[in-house]
């Protein structure tokens, strides 16, 4: 028998994805007005400024950026992965914490995050097929993790897998890839106040098609670098082999910083199409950034180095 | 009776277009997914490539069933070909080049799978535009048929560009490269045949 009943939330208590897209706008308008009539101050400055880290530029709705993803494990197509990773659970969820590192143990989920406060963070993700997004991600700093976890002065690197289960992740059964995917930072690369450990997408966990239950995000990199469904973070003092890097040497680095001066050899990487949903938009590709616009939290970090040789 | 076969094939042609214009209209409700213009890029591509099977597969057809009256559907199957690779250029030229033709020349010279295929497009446009009745009397049968064969390079070109394009999954492309494979197979195998039988005939 089917019991109807109301739901615990009232449906004026959503927060509407519409308004969520556009409530920096909505709050810098409110805030614009209650300061011109010399009221900003009654306005808590957190509500209305966003932090340092947001764009404020376009969301790409949830609708497109929960299915068109590259997750080779859950498909090929970029329209695969909302239809094979339906039913992805993702709990219980351990990650094994190994290598140089002062609390190496293997940690259910929840345990590893205890402590760390969630944020959001709307960054832009260039990917290296020449589109990208901008998405709200939900999540952790990746430095508030490492600072819980103590790696020792030895570790030069952080290297971190997805989880291997052909069972749970079909296309693993084929060698498209070297599976488990695997990347890997430099520390201070994990380090940098942008690395973020995304949970989920506007403001919730999940979905899994997106990575949930723990992905790495680096804004200023092309979009291969955030290794999703990791279950492993591995200290070492070696450059780990990534699995794009391995897979084509001579096209995918281990940096993979957005760099519209270096192109893909097979494709120019000088623009790329913005996804806000719309065509016309795309009809205008829009200029590629150094650094995907992030130049000023992390350009000293490769200070010195040739970016075309380290690609 | 062939008459409205060929329109029924005529419209069937059209259904791809039709579909991406029913997206394009619907793109704000999801119409054509988050990245329109990649999918109209796909799409419009895989069509030019079936398309261009499905011309090579007319004469195949004819040989191994004895019904001649396939030849009927070719030009037009070949130049819906040539429709989808105009679309297809068009939406590349528009948006990943932003109408930029030192960009879109900078590609077609030092990009390979770009290259390829605008070499197979390309090839096409003297195939199209000498595919009517006038044309053959014009070029004679013989000289006709040597011109027409071009579309076994943009055949073979179409696949190359599919190949050199992904990034780790072949499946698609090769598919397209094992019928492509087969149906110029057999053609160098009825030329053996009927040279053997020439031989055969004047050593005879």
């Amino acid at each position: 028998m089917l019991i109807k009943r109301a739901t615990d939330i009232p449906s004026s208590e959503i927060t509407s994805e519409y308004a969520y897209r556009n409530r920096r706008q909505f709050l810098k308008a409110a805030g614009a007005t209650l300061g011109a009539a010399g009221l900003g101050s009654i306005l808590p400055a957190s509500a209305y400024a966003s932090s340092k880290y947001d764009t404020d530029e376009m969301q790409t709705p949830l609708e497109h950026v929960s299915s068109y993803n590259n997750y080779y494990e859950f498909g090929t197509g970029k329209d695969e992965p909302v239809v094979n990773a339906k039913g992805f659970k993702l709990r219980p969820w351990t990650v094994a914490v190994s290598g140089m590192v002062k609390k190496p143990a293997t940690y259910a989920l929840d345990d590893l995050l205890k402590g760390l406060t969630v944020e959001d963070r709307i960054y832009r993700m260039r990917c290296v097929e020449r589109w990208s997004m901008v998405i709200p991600w939900h999540g952790y700093p990746m430095a508030a993790l490492l600072n819980k976890l103590e790696p020792l002065p030895s570790a030069k690197f952080v290297k971190m897998q997805t989880l291997y289960a052909p069972d749970r992740m079909l296309e693993q059964r084929r060698p498209i890839l070297h599976w488990p995917y695997t990347e890997g930072l430099r520390m201070d690369e994990a380090m940098n106040e942008l690395t973020f450990l995304a949970v989920g997408v506007y403001g919730k966990e999940g979905p899994a098609q997106n990575g949930a239950p723990l992905r790495l995000i680096t804004p200023w990199k092309y979009g291969f670098k955030g290794v999703k469904a990791i279950v492993k973070i591995e200290f070492t003092d070696k450059m780990p082999l990534s699995a794009w890097n391995e897979e084509a040497p001579h096209e995918y680095g281990f940096y993979a910083n957005v760099n519209p001066n270096v192109d893909h050899p097979r494709w120019s990487q000088a623009n790329e199409a913005r996804l806000t949903g719309g065509l016309f938009d795309q009809l205008r590709p829009i200029k590629t950034r150094m650094f995907n616009g992030y130049g000023a939290f992390v350009e000293r970090m490769y200070a010195g180095m040739d970016l075309r040789a380290n690609f | 009776m062939i008459r409205a076969l060929k329109v029924v094939v005529f419209l069937l042609c059209l259904v791809p277009l039709f579909l991406l214009v029913w997206g394009a209209l619907t793109v704000n409700t999801g119409g054509l997914g988050a990245n329109p213009v990649e999918k109209i890029t796909h799409t419009t591509g895989d069509w030019i490539l079936r398309f261009l099977v499905l011309t090579l597969c007319i004469t195949p057809l004819r040989r191994l069933t004895g019904w001649n009256q396939a030849i009927r559907f070719r030009r037009m199957l070949g130049l819906f070909a040539f429709f989808y690779a105009c679309l297809h250029f068009t939406i590349y030229a528009l948006s990943i080049a932003g109408l930029n033709f030192a960009e879109i020349g900078n590609d077609i010279a030092m990009r390979p799978y770009v290259t390829v295929g605008f070499t197979g497009f390309v090839l096409m446009i003297p195939l199209a535009v000498t595919s009517t009745k006038k044309w053959i009397g014009r070029l004679g049968g013989r000289r006709w048929q040597m011109l027409h064969r071009l579309i076994y390079v943009s055949a073979i070109a179409g696949v190359l560009h599919y190949l050199w394009l992904v990034k780790a999954d072949i499946r698609f492309p090769v598919r397209y490269g094992i019928v492509v494979g087969l149906l110029l197979l057999f053609r160098v195998w009825t030329a053996l045949r009927s040279r053997q039988a020439v031989t055969q005939v004047s050593g005879g």
